[in-house]
C-alpha cells in the first residue's frame, strides 16, 4: 500500500514538473466551456441542470484522456526508466495501478476546476444538485475507463504518438457501441441478445444512465469491471514484454 | 552473492545468451566483457529480474529471481545502461523516490541518502532537474541509485561509458571503495577499466563465454605475454634489428609511429625464458651501444585477447578482389 501511494506520488508530481499539465487543464477547461455554452446552448436551453455540460464529455474525454494515458508507459520505455522501475522490489500491480491512480488523480483534478460552471448554475438558479453531484462522479468513472483501455495500450508501444492514436481509436469504439448510429448497423440481422450485449458495452449508455441522477449498482459494476480488466490487462501486457524483451 | 545458473535467452530465432553459468562472490568485481550485441546487457536484465529467461535462472544471495523476484531484488542494486532515470526529477526527489519504495526506515534513509551522496559527490547537483545535467553527473546519479539501499549486489551496465577521464576515474574509485562487502558486476568494453578494478572477468561472445579467469590470466593469454618490447628512437631501428637478427630462437615484430619504434622480440615455443629474453635483448642492445627509451618484458595484452577471442571465431568477410572459396 505504502509503495503503491509512493508510485501515485512520483507520477502524479511528475505531471506538474512540465508547464504541459497547466496547458492541459487550460485547454481542457476551455474546449469543456465552449462545448457547454456553444454546443450545448446553455442558456438557450434556459434550464438550471448541467446537461449540457456532462453531454459533452465522453466526447472531450476521448482525446483528452488518452494524451494524459498515452506516456504511461511508452514513455518509459523510450526513456528507459521503465528498466528502473521494473526491477525495485514492488509488484508489478502496484506499479500499474500507482500510475493509473496518478493519472486519475490528475484527470479529476482537470474536472474538480470545472466548478465555477456549478457555481453559475446555482447562482442563476436552483438545480437539483444531488444529480450535479453524482453527474460528477460518473464522469469520473467515465475518465477511469478510458484511462483504464489508455493505459493498457500504452503498454503495448514505446511510442506515444501510436499509444495516443490507438487509444482514441478504442476508446472510440467503447463509446459508439451504444449509440444508435452503430446499433442500426446490426439491428437487421444480429440476434437482439447481442445486439443488448454491445451497448452495454457502451460507455455512453451507463455515463448517461448516471447522469440522470441515478447510481444504479449495474453501472457502477460496469465501469469498475471494465477498469479491473484493462489495468489486469496491463499487468499482463507489461508482463509478457518482459519474456519478449522488447 | 550471484550465481547465474545456465541462462538462456533466446529472441526468436535468435539466440542472445546461451547457457550461461558463472558466479561472483562477495568481495569480487566481475567484468564483463565482449563486443558490442555479444549479449552483456541481455545478461544483467535477466540477473535484474526486467528479462525473462527463456531457461536457467539467476540467484541473488540464494534467492531465486524468476521465482522470487521482490525478494531477490531487495538485495540487489542496478544502473541500467544508460543510467536512466525520470529527466524532470530533481536527484533528490529521485533518490528519495527509491529510497522510500525500497521501504527504508527514517534513521536509515537519512544516512544512506548522505552516503549515496557523498559517495557519488552529487552534493552541487541536488536540485536541478536530472535533464540539465551532464552526462557525467547523470551517471553519477544512476549510480546513486543503484547504491542508495547498500545492497549486497550490484550490477552495473556500463558505468563509465561517455565519461570523461576524471569522472571515470571517479566512478571507478566509488566502485572500488564498495567491492569489499558486495558482489559487483560490471559491463565493459573499455579493457583498462577490467585491469583497474576487477578482480575477475569474463570474455563473451555471442552469448557464449569464450574466456575467463583473473584480468592478469586473461592477459596472459595474449601472445604478447613473455616478448620483450624495445622502443627506441627510429633513427636507430635497423640497428637494433641486426643487433637482434641472430638472436636464436626468437622472431621479431615492428611498429613505427613517427620518431618512435616499438620492437617486440617473441620468444619461439620452448625457446628461451621471459626473464632470459629480456636479459638476453638487453645485453645485446648494451653491446651495439644502443640506448633504448624504453625495455620492457610484457605481461600480455587484454585487448590482444579479446581481439583474438571474439573476432576469431566470426566468419570473415570476404574482401575485394578476394575470391570466397
Amino acid at each position: 500500500m505504502n509503495t503503491l501511494l509512493t508510485i501515485t506520488r512520483r507520477e502524479f508530481a511528475g505531471y506538474f514538473s512540465t508547464p504541459l499539465a497547466f496547458v492541459f487543464i487550460i485547454v481542457f477547461l476551455l474546449a469543456n466551456g465552449l462545448a457547454t455554452f456553444y454546443l450545448g446552448a446553455y442558456f438557450a436551453v434556459g434550464q438550471a441542470d448541467l446537461t449540457s455540460f456532462f453531454m459533452f464529455h465522453p466526447w472531450l474525454y476521448l482525446f483528452f484522456l488518452p494524451a494524459i494515458s498515452m506516456r504511461l508507459w511508452a514513455e518509459e520505455r523510450r526513456n528507459g526508466s521503465i528498466e528502473l522501475l521494473l526491477t525495485l522490489p514492488v509488484p508489478l500491480s502496484a506499479i500499474v495501478v500507482g500510475k493509473y491512480l496518478a493519472a486519475l488523480g490528475f484527470s479529476t483534478l482537470a474536472l474538480m476546476l470545472t466548478f465555477p460552471v456549478w457555481l453559475t448554475v446555482n447562482y442563476l438558479g436552483s438545480p437539483d444538485n444531488g444529480v450535479i453531484l453524482a453527474s460528477y462522479l460518473g464522469s469520473i468513472m467515465l475518465a477511469g475507463g478510458y484511462l483504464a483501455i489508455g493505459s493498457c495500450l500504452s503498454a503495448l508501444t514505446r511510442n506515444q504518438v501510436i499509444a495516443f492514436v490507438i487509444s482514441v481509436v478504442a476508446c472510440f469504439l467503447f463509446t459508439v457501441s451504444g449509440a444508435p448510429l452503430v446499433l442500426e448497423v446490426f439491428q437487421s440481422w444480429a440476434p437482439q441478445a447481442l445486439i443488448e450485449t454491445l451497448a452495454s458495452f457502451s460507455l455512453l449508455t451507463h455515463f448517461r444512465a448516471i447522469t440522470t441522477g441515478v447510481i444504479d449498482a449495474r453501472d457502477v459494476m460496469f465501469f469498475a469491471t471494465l477498469i479491473g480488466v484493462f489495468l489486469t490487462a496491463t499487468v499482463i501486457v507489461v508482463d509478457m514484454k518482459k519474456g519478449e524483451g522488447a | 552473492m550471484i550465481e547465474i545458473d545456465r541462462l538462456v535467452k533466446k529472441f526468436g530465432d535468435f539466440t542472445a545468451v546461451n547457457d550461461l553459468s558463472f558466479s561472483v562472490e562477495s568481495g569480487q568485481v566481475m567484468g564483463f566483457l565482449g563486443p558490442n550485441g555479444a549479449g552483456k546487457s541481455t545478461t544483467m536484465k535477466m540477473i535484474t529480474g526486467f528479462l525473462r529467461p527463456t531457461s536457467g535462472t539467476a540467484r541473488i544471495m540464494g534467492l531465486d529471481i524468476c521465482a522470487t523476484p521482490l525478494e531477490a531484488q531487495t538485495h540487489l542494486g542496478y544502473l541500467p545502461e544508460g543510467a536512466p532515470a525520470w529527466p524532470d526529477m530533481t536527484p533528490r526527489a529521485f533518490l528519495d523516490f527509491i529510497i522510500r519504495i525500497r521501504g527504508l526506515d527514517k534513521i536509515a534513509s537519512r544516512t544512506a541518502f548522505g552516503r549515496a551522496v557523498d559517495m557519488t559527490e552529487l552534493h552541487g547537483v541536488l536540485d536541478q532537474p536530472i535533464d540539465t545535467l551532464s552526462k557525467g553527473f547523470r551517471r553519477r546519479v544512476g549510480l546513486a541509485q543503484a547504491i542508495v539501499h547498500d545492497p549486497d549486489v550490484l550490477i552495473m551496465d556500463e558505468p563509465t561509458d561517455g565519461l570523461d577521464p576524471n569522472q571515470k576515474f571517479q566512478v571507478r574509485r566509488a566502485i572500488e571503495e564498495m567491492s569489499e562487502q558486495k558482489a559487483i558486476v560490471i559491463s565493459t568494453h573499455i579493457l583498462e577499466e577490467v585491469d583497474a578494478i576487477c578482480s575477475q572477468a569474463m570474455i563473451i561472445d555471442r552469448g557464449e563465454i569464450v574466456a575467463e579467469g583473473t584480468p592478469s590470466q586473461l592477459a596472459a593469454r595474449s601472445r604478447y605475454h613473455g616478448a620483450v618490447t624495445l622502443t627506441l628512437d627510429t633513427q636507430l631501428k635497423s640497428k637494433a634489428g641486426e643487433a637482434l637478427a641472430d638472436l636464436a630462437g626468437t622472431h621479431m615484430e615492428v611498429t613505427t609511429r613517427g620518431d618512435e619504434t616499438s620492437l617486440h622480440v617473441f620468444a619461439e615455443p620452448g625457446g628461451l625464458e621471459p626473464t632470459q629474453l629480456l636479459a638476453q635483448v638487453r645485453e645485446r642492445m648494451s653491446q651495439h651501444a644502443i640506448a633504448p627509451r624504453a625495455l620492457a618484458l610484457e605481461t600480455g595484452r587484454l585487448d590482444d585477447v579479446f581481439g583474438e577471442l571474439t573476432r576469431k571465431a566470426r566468419p570473415l568477410e570476404p574482401r575485394y578482389g578476394e575470391a570466397s572459396s
